[in-house]
């Protein structure tokens, strides 16, 4: 394996381990902000409960994503940054908006309606944006004439295969958090609010399933290079549906553990690996391009000395860091009394 | 305006709105801690109280801090590509460690906050050195990669190419540790008069000798005396730091002391304004031979002056003034505790005078526009380069037109930002007073830290 490869391939991880987090993130935003009036299903609670300690640590991925962009392949920075200047700025302003108030509703109980409101409808458009960086690196929407980059944003919000994948960023997005949300609150013991989330998991799993086969469809015209090379991997892509049949089966069945029908943490298991899966063969398929045709993960990567030094501080970082999630999971993942707590507005003194 | 000017306000507004947010970030830890210690040593409730509340205001000014960090992260490459190309290849090593120190901060930010009342004393005293060495450890990094920008090391250019990078080189560059620890003491600083401010105002409005009135006057007395502590530590240091432009930015000094002649024996000018006409500063205080000894510890030393330089090369005038402002405000910081120690302790009084509290009210945002104004002189006293005589600004900026757009939403944004934290810092504080959280802390088995109404 080529230190570029490596490279690339720790940059896929932490995409991957931020989209993930991040649609849980957003969705949990949402969610909180969907069920805000239903009070007795408890279903925001649990969202919140899911979201408070959690949303810094998600947004500290987004930072490490693109430092690592730019210190792994710095001249696919300066194009990438070029071009994403628009959509980047507006990812950063719903972002803005959306962080603070979230904070804000937390803190400022008697305002907490509105201001959910604010951060549930901002964040559940962040991801649409965020994944228009994947079309947008297939090159299409690019001029690269006499040495400049230019990102043709008319081009770009007029394509089928945009709107491909803005629709399936949110409708992963959604699944993906009520799929945890549901695992969480049987954890926690909260049936109806399980019910709530399992009902929507099972609702949005098929039409996220049905976004990815759009994208499918509209990349065949749109980005033949990247088509043809992932159908190369059709036994992979297969793989994928077939664990998101698994993790259906999960919502189905009868209860191991006791408690109503379903087993959600298999289902979250099945659907990420299914996910993984999927991105995976997109990944691969993609390289050697960073952005299609005229940045590589060759002619863009830093400097050999620079690339070592970095690669020893992800180890170090690494080992340094895991005993704090390991820790941060036990308290808030996995501690019952966390779980089960009352939530704040029951707590008066 | 032209759009490397739009692009220079644009990022300028990012970071002077951010840093407000990052300079407390660092110094409340380091307020919370300390009253935590305090409270785990006497037992004292009132302490825990001051460590609750703060932490609680910490947060808030996270919700803000975080958002507006990412955006100047992101902005970088946004805005500069050109100069994030040379970081990513010669310069990343900070960037990427920063990361791991946010991580920390925000683990054990939010293990301090949700899960206070389930966890041992020792692991949240644990938890939250945690998050004052991440909050301080982001700063230096960030600093690291300011002060490479004035002395850039650990590469060499050949015919354009850059080769011979050595990461830590670059890392450890000359101005690395005294630039570092200039942000470090004077974040401290703030956050310590950020504190004096607020409960000198709350002494102002409470009755005197009740409950109330002694707590805040206990917090008042511990953030004075942190922030004398880190005050005289920050002057001390931005002593060395005037030294190291003496031998690495040596235009950046002229500026700062509208020198405009190369000169041993030069004066250290006090106020006024630098004139680019008449070569001099106006209606200023020359103090004879002191900047020759404050730059070289000696009376003979050579001080350059601007025109040394071709005029195109030189720093914006102006930054005499956000120089003479940054210091008249930091030495003032000084004497200030100065004066709470001469007024209780050898005038014995009980009680400070109105015009005492008064400019103890004034402290706080006092020092934060001295962070602005050192800020502020830092960057566009390094002007027309981005990276010191290696990378001009022009060439660092996008090749993007149109910034108006961005420039006007981004400012929008922060306006709101800043309006909302403003009012829900108020609300929550006005919601759960000083009595509420002290009832609270006495009382077993009530959670202080998870109370929120």
């Amino acid at each position: 394996m080529t230190d570029a490869l490596l490279a690339i391939t720790v940059l896929w991880g932490f995409v991957f381990i931020y989209a993930v987090m991040a649609t849980m993130d957003f969705g949990a935003g949402f969610w909180s902000m969907i069920y805000f009036n239903r009070t007795q299903t408890k279903a925001t609670n649990i969202a919140n409960r899911y979201l408070s300690p959690t949303w810094e640590v998600t947004n500290t991925f987004i930072v490490a994503l693109v430092v690592a962009v730019y210190s792994l392949f710095p001249s696919a920075a300066y194009t990438l940054g070029t071009v994403l200047l628009i959509p980047g700025s507006m990812i950063l302003l719903l972002l803005a908006l959306r962080s603070a108030f979230l904070v804000f509703s937390n803190i400022a109980s008697e305002y907490r309606k509105p201001l959910t409101y604010i951060s549930g409808i901002t964040g559940i458009l962040i991801p649409g944006l965020l994944i228009s960086v994947l079309p947008i690196t297939h090159g299409n929407y690019i001029d690269f004439t006499d040495g400049r980059q230019t990102l043709d944003l008319v081009k770009l919000f007029t394509s089928l295969n945009e709107y491909a994948f803005i629709g399936f960023a949110i409708s992963s997005t959604l699944f993906l958090s009520s799929l945890l949300l549901a695992d969480y609150s049987k954890t926690a013991e909260e049936y109806e609010a399980y019910a709530v989330y399992r009902r929507d998991a099972i609702i949005l799993g098929p039409i996220s399933l049905i976004m990815a086969v759009l994208i499918m469809f509209t990349l065949r015209t749109e980005a033949p290079w990247l088509f043809e090379k992932m159908m190369d991997n059709l036994a992979f892509l297969i793989a994928s549906v077939v664990f998101f049949i698994i993790g259906g089966l999960g919502l189905f069945l009868p209860s191991v553990t006791g408690g109503p029908k379903g087993m959600p943490r298999l289902t979250v298991i099945a659907i990420t690996i299914q996910y993984l899966l999927a991105s995976l063969v997109y990944g691969q398929a993609h390289l050697p391009y960073i952005v299609y045709p005229e940045v590589t993960i060759q002619n863009a990567f830093t400097d050999p000395n620079s690339f070592r030094a970095i690669f020893a501080t992800y180890i170090a970082g690494f080992a340094i860091l895991f005993p704090g999630f390991f820790y941060f999971w036990t308290l808030f993942m996995n501690d019952k009394r966390y779980l089960q707590q009352k939530p704040p507005e029951e707590t008066k003194s | 305006m032209d759009d490397l000017l739009i692009a220079r306000s644009l990022f300028g507004t990012t970071m002077g709105f951010h840093i407000i947010f990052a300079t407390i970030g660092v110094g409340l830890p380091f307020m919370m801690l300390t009253a935590e210690l305090i409270y785990q040593k006497t037992k004292d409730q009132e302490y825990v109280v001051m460590a609750k509340r703060w932490t609680k205001a910490f947060a808030v000014l996270l919700g803000v801090g975080i958002p507006t960090g990412t955006i100047a992260g992101v902005q970088l490459s946004l805005l500069w590509p050109g100069f994030m190309e040379v970081i990513g290849v010669v310069m990343a090593l900070p960037f990427q460690i920063e990361i791991y120190a946010f991580f920390i901060e925000a683990l054990f930010m939010s293990i301090y906050v949700y899960a206070a009342e389930r966890i041992p004393p020792w692991a949240r005293i644990t938890s939250l050195v945690l998050v004052a060495i991440g909050a301080l450890a982001s700063a230096v990094l960030i600093t690291n990669v300011h002060a490479w920008e004035g002395t850039p090391t650990g590469f060499r250019i050949e015919n354009g190419i850059i080769t011979d990078v050595d990461p830590w080189a670059a890392f450890f560059n000359p101005s690395f540790i005294v630039t570092a620890t200039h942000v470090a003491l004077s974040a401290y600083t703030t956050g310590a008069f950020v504190i004096a401010s607020v409960s000198a105002y709350k002494l102002w409005r409470t009755e005197f000798n009740t409950r109330i009135y002694h707590f805040h006057k206990k917090a008042l007395t511990l953030s004075l005396i942190v922030g004398g502590i880190f005050s005289l530590l920050t002057a001390i240091n931005g002593h060395e730091s005037a030294q190291y432009l003496h031998e690495y930015q040596p235009e950046k000094l002229a500026a700062a002391e509208g020198l405009f002649e190369t000169q041993s024996h030069a004066p250290l000018v006090i106020g006024g304004f630098t004139d680019r006409e008449t070569e001099e500063v106006k209606y200023a205080i020359h103090i004879p031979w002191a900047l020759s000894f404050l730059a070289g510890n000696s009376f003979d030393t050579v001080v350059k002056g601007l025109k040394e330089w071709p005029e195109e090369e030189w720093p914006p005038l102006f930054v005499h003034t956000l120089f003479n402002g940054m210091v008249g405000i930091g030495s003032l910081l000084i004497l200030l505790p100065l004066l709470a120690l001469l007024w209780i302790k050898f005038l014995k009084r009980d009680r400070y005078p109105r015009w005492i509290l008064s400019t103890f009210i004034a402290s706080g945002p006092l020092a934060v526009l001295a962070i602005e104004f050192g800020w502020i002189f830092a960057c566009t006293g390094r002007q027309p380069w981005t990276i010191y005589r290696v990378l001009s600004t022009a060439d660092s900026a996008t090749t993007a037109t149109n910034l108006g757009v961005l420039f006007l939403a981004f400012t929008a944004v922060y306006v709101i930002l800043g309006v909302s934290v403003v009012f829900v810092l108020l609300y929550y504080f006005r919601k759960n007073t000083v009595a509420d959280d002290l009832h609270r802390a006495e009382q077993k088995g009530v959670p202080l830290y998870g109370s929120n109404t």
